[in-house]
């Protein structure tokens, strides 16, 4: 028997870590040519779809001829943006004079009390408050819409979209402080009357405000403090009372309607009126288009009645109402579920193929940890998702945007924060989508299985809420159970509560928050990969 | 790390089928041992639990006294060849092997050495969907090479080879067992073996029917058989028979006979006056050798079961 030397390798060892197995799924991603084209027409879907909205939007209306006519003869004007860059409702009357420097401005609210429409006076077509005449527009019944205010207002100025600060009684929700259009805090609750009335105080120290109230003016509680950053040194300080129009959401198959009934009006009689440091008289303005009778105030003996219509609030975008016209971001990222169901064919190929034909065996002979497998090739996938999103969306956002300003089209408007996070959130969706997916694959091992898993579980959900197919009430709920529910972070427009609208997902609004919604859509891919990976390290490969 | 490929008590059912019955064997650095046996005895199964891909129900492999799930640089440690069908068609065969270096930390140098060892380097860069069953057998030795391991396991790596690639695969086998490392080939066809393993691990259902060095097993089933080349075949078989041997016509103008040395063969014929042309010493062939083997093992397993 001859001695056999064992033999022995003098190839250096390689190193084994995490990174090998990430570029090894790496490398196996970008040398099969047809998933790089996949990729790439989810790139090319998602940009085209925006870029398609932007060059060919346009609008009709019957003009009042009969002809119908397209284009810039139908754009309503854009309505005003607040300090945050979303479109606003701004309309009140406002009874002020200047505060220059710091200070401070006191009253007390004794009476609320408004008009509605009349029975009669439902007007479905209404193209915002006409040439309403208070009393003289029908408006006969007495009553307050639950988001009539009144109270008093530091302001920089009396131009439509100004930044703010208020402290109000709300008629349906007690005191509230807001400002800026979007934020809102309550204090007191209960509604106001002579009997009940309520104190309200506004302080101005710098860009700090600090808005508080009482019941009884002796004892004050602080409702919130708040920064206007950059404040001029003399503010209009006042009173104000405004009143939303009449708006009932009504449920339909395929969303819901707005229906704006028509305007509303809220009067307010207040006393102890001081404004601190200042002895100058008091200006009554509406802001926004004057219009005959809408706001008016009376002063005798010290007390203030205030009388306005309007309101001062954020302006929720409405695909129903009147500049529903208008491209919305959602708009131009109507390609993200076609790029999604590209990635997800892609995503199933990256796991199925390697089953379909035995090469699972290789990888995993190549790296038995298992769970590390399916790791490196959730984040290759992930990450190859991920960029596919951020670069179509930012291509259908960012170009689609461009022609539609070209063409003088308007865009609703949003802020540069929003447009960012709808990009970057179409990366993750589509990349938490591709997780989700390769989960499924690993687990299912067959391709069309997966796929069409998939397509049931992310896409129909998805399909079924935003068009008009189903009761808005099922959407609602496929769009917080199902992975679907991750869509929701491509919601451009935030849903207020303190103003009435349709906010529907037919509308572009998700149940849950944009994160939220995301959330439920991670939470569904963790329990999928859970599910991959105990059953890749217990299965026979 | 020492190169020995051990198993010990394997057992595997898939359902209701006992597809490992308690096999146990080791694989020697330096030889080429064959694992023979029928489709369906167990040889792929062995084979890709050593890899961990599957669990076995009892029983351990182990290579180089560890098990393979806890190497941390699997293929420089075992290089297999499963299935050569196990590739992404689209995917280019150089590719194919570049992924599985960066998996081991290894860079694309060694990719085209392998591409080069193999054979394949006019080929590298087509898909290997294109490749033919006989180069896609070379693209899995390459990447069973890739990491330069001291113990290789291929599954079936004849198929589909033309017979100049059997002789280059058989060539190949014997390189790498004289640099020393353990080579572990399974087949189900005895003949492909023939010139190149050293060693045989013959499995039939699920169980070891032997283990044994190619030269003991060829000398145990060519026994003392005689062979005569003969144009007087009919007078010869009388003239053996009534010498006390067993004839068998082989072919003819040759027959085998057991049971009488070869020196009386010669005496009785000479006597008879019998012509003959050629008398040597029968030498078995691995084939005969393994349909021996696996006979008495059929025909004892016939036995037991009717017994039980």
């Amino acid at each position: 028997m001859t001695t056999i030397t064992p033999y022995r390798s003098d190839l250096a060892p390689g190193r084994d870590g995490f990174a090998q197995l990430l570029h090894a799924e790496w490398t196996k991603f970008r040398t099969v040519r047809g998933w790089l084209i996949a990729v790439i027409i989810a790139i090319g879907v998602t940009a085209g779809i925006g870029v398609l909205y932007g060059s060919v939007t346009t609008i009709s209306c019957a003009v009042n001829n009969g002809k119908w006519q397209y284009g810039e003869a139908c754009m309503a004007p854009l309505p005003p943006t607040g300090p945050g860059g979303q479109p606003v409702i701004d309309r009140f009357e406002f009874v002020h004079q200047p505060l220059p420097g710091d200070g401070s401005i006191t009253v007390r609210l004794t009476s609320m009390t408004g008009l509605l429409p009349g029975p009669n006076a439902m007007e479905p077509d209404s193209t915002g408050p006409g040439p309403a005449q208070g009393q003289g527009l029908g408006l006969t019944q007495p009553g307050l819409e639950p988001w009539a205010k009144a109270g008093i207002i530091i302001t920089p100025g009396l131009s439509q979209g100004s930044a703010y600060a208020a402290v109000m009684v709300a008629a349906g929700h007690g005191v509230r402080m807001q400002w800026n259009y979007t934020a809102d805090t309550p204090g007191l609750p209960g509604a106001v009357s002579p009997g009940n009335p309520r104190w309200l105080r506004l302080t101005r120290a710098g860009d700090v405000i600090t808005g508080y109230d009482s019941a009884d003016g002796t004892h004050w509680a602080q409702v919130a403090t708040i920064t206007l950053p950059g404040l001029p040194r003399v503010v209009q300080a006042g009173l104000f009372a405004t009143s939303p129009d009449e708006t009932r959401v009504s449920p339909a198959y395929g969303g819901r309607s707005t229906i704006d009934i028509g305007p509303t009006e809220a009067i307010a009689v207040f006393d102890h009126v001081t404004l601190s440091g200042s002895g100058g008289a008091w200006r009554g303005d509406y802001v926004g288009t004057v219009q005959a009778g809408i706001g008016e105030y009376h002063q005798a003996a010290g007390q203030f009645t205030v009388t306005g219509a309007g309101d001062i609030a954020p302006r929720p975008y409405e695909r129903a109402a009147q500049l529903g016209s208008a491209v919305t971001l959602s708009d131009y990222l109507l390609g993200t579920f076609l790029a999604l169901i590209a990635i997800a064919v892609v995503a199933t190929m990256f796991i199925t193929g390697e089953y379909r034909r035995g090469l699972i065996r290789t990888t995993l002979t190549a790296s038995p940890r298992r769970g590390r497998v399916l790791a490196a090739k959730a984040i290759v996938i992930g990450a190859v998702s991920f960029a596919a999103g951020v670069l179509g969306a930012a291509a259908a956002v960012l170009i689609g945007a461009a022609i539609l300003r070209h063409r003088d089209y308007y865009q609703w408007p949003a802020s540069w924060p929003t447009e960012v996070r709808v990009i970057i959130g179409t990366g993750l969706l589509l990349a938490v989508a591709a997780i989700l997916t390769l989960a499924i694959g690993t687990v299912l091992r067959r391709s069309v299985a997966t796929v069409a898993v998939v397509l049931v579980t992310i896409v129909l959900p998805y399909f079924v809420s935003v068009t008009p197919i189903a009761p808005a009430v099922v959407g609602e709920w496929l769009l917080r159970l199902t992975p679907a529910a991750g869509f929701a972070i491509q919601q451009p427009y935030p849903a207020y509560p303190q103003v009435t609208a349709d906010y529907s997902p037919v509308s572009g609004y998700f149940p849950l928050a944009e994160w939220s919604g995301f959330v439920v859509l991670c939470a569904w891919a963790v329990l999928a990969l859970a599910v991959a990976a105990y059953l890749l390290r217990r299965r026979d490969a | 790390m020492e190169a020995t490929i051990a198993v010990d008590g394997l057992r595997k059912r898939f359902g209701s089928a006992q597809a490992l019955d308690g096999v146990t064997f080791s694989v020697q650095p330096g030889q080429v041992t064959g694992f023979v046996g029928p489709n369906g005895a167990g040889k792929s199964t062995t084979m890709r639990i050593i890899l961990g891909l599957d669990a076995a129900d009892a029983g351990t492999a182990l290579i180089g006294g560890q098990p393979y799930r806890k190497l941390r640089h699997p293929l420089s440690v075992v290089g297999a060849l499963l299935d050569a069908g196990a590739l992404q068609p689209s995917r280019r065969a150089r590719n194919h092997l570049l992924w599985l270096a960066h998996s081991q930390g290894l860079g694309a140098k060694r990719v085209d050495e392998v591409i080069a060892q193999a054979g394949l380097e006019s080929v590298a860069r087509r898909k290997a969907g294109g490749y033919s069953l006989g180069m896609r057998q070379r693209l899995g030795i390459a990447a069973a090479l890739l990491g330069d391991p001291p113990a290789l396991m291929m599954d079936e790596p004849f198929n589909g080879m033309d017979p100049e690639g059997i002789v280059w695969m058989r060539g190949f086998l014997r390189q790498l067992a004289a640099e020393g490392r353990a080579v572990l080939v399974s087949s189900h066809l005895m003949s492909e073996l023939q010139d190149a393993a050293d060693h045989l691990v013959v499995i039939g259902r699920g169980r070891v029917i032997a283990d044994t060095s190619v030269a003991a097993l060829i000398k145990a089933a060519s026994g003392d058989r005689v062979e005569l080349r003969t144009a007087a075949r009919t007078a010869a078989t009388t003239v053996l028979a009534h010498a006390g041997a067993t004839v068998a016509v082989t072919g003819p103008d040759l027959l085998t006979i057991s049971g009488l040395p070869a020196e009386k063969v010669v005496a009785a014929l000479t006597e008879a006056g019998v012509p003959f042309a050629e008398v040597r010493a029968h030498r078995a062939t691995l084939e005969e050798a393994y349909m021996e083997l696996t006979r008495e093992a059929v025909e004892f397993r016939a036995a037991t079961e009717a017994a039980s």
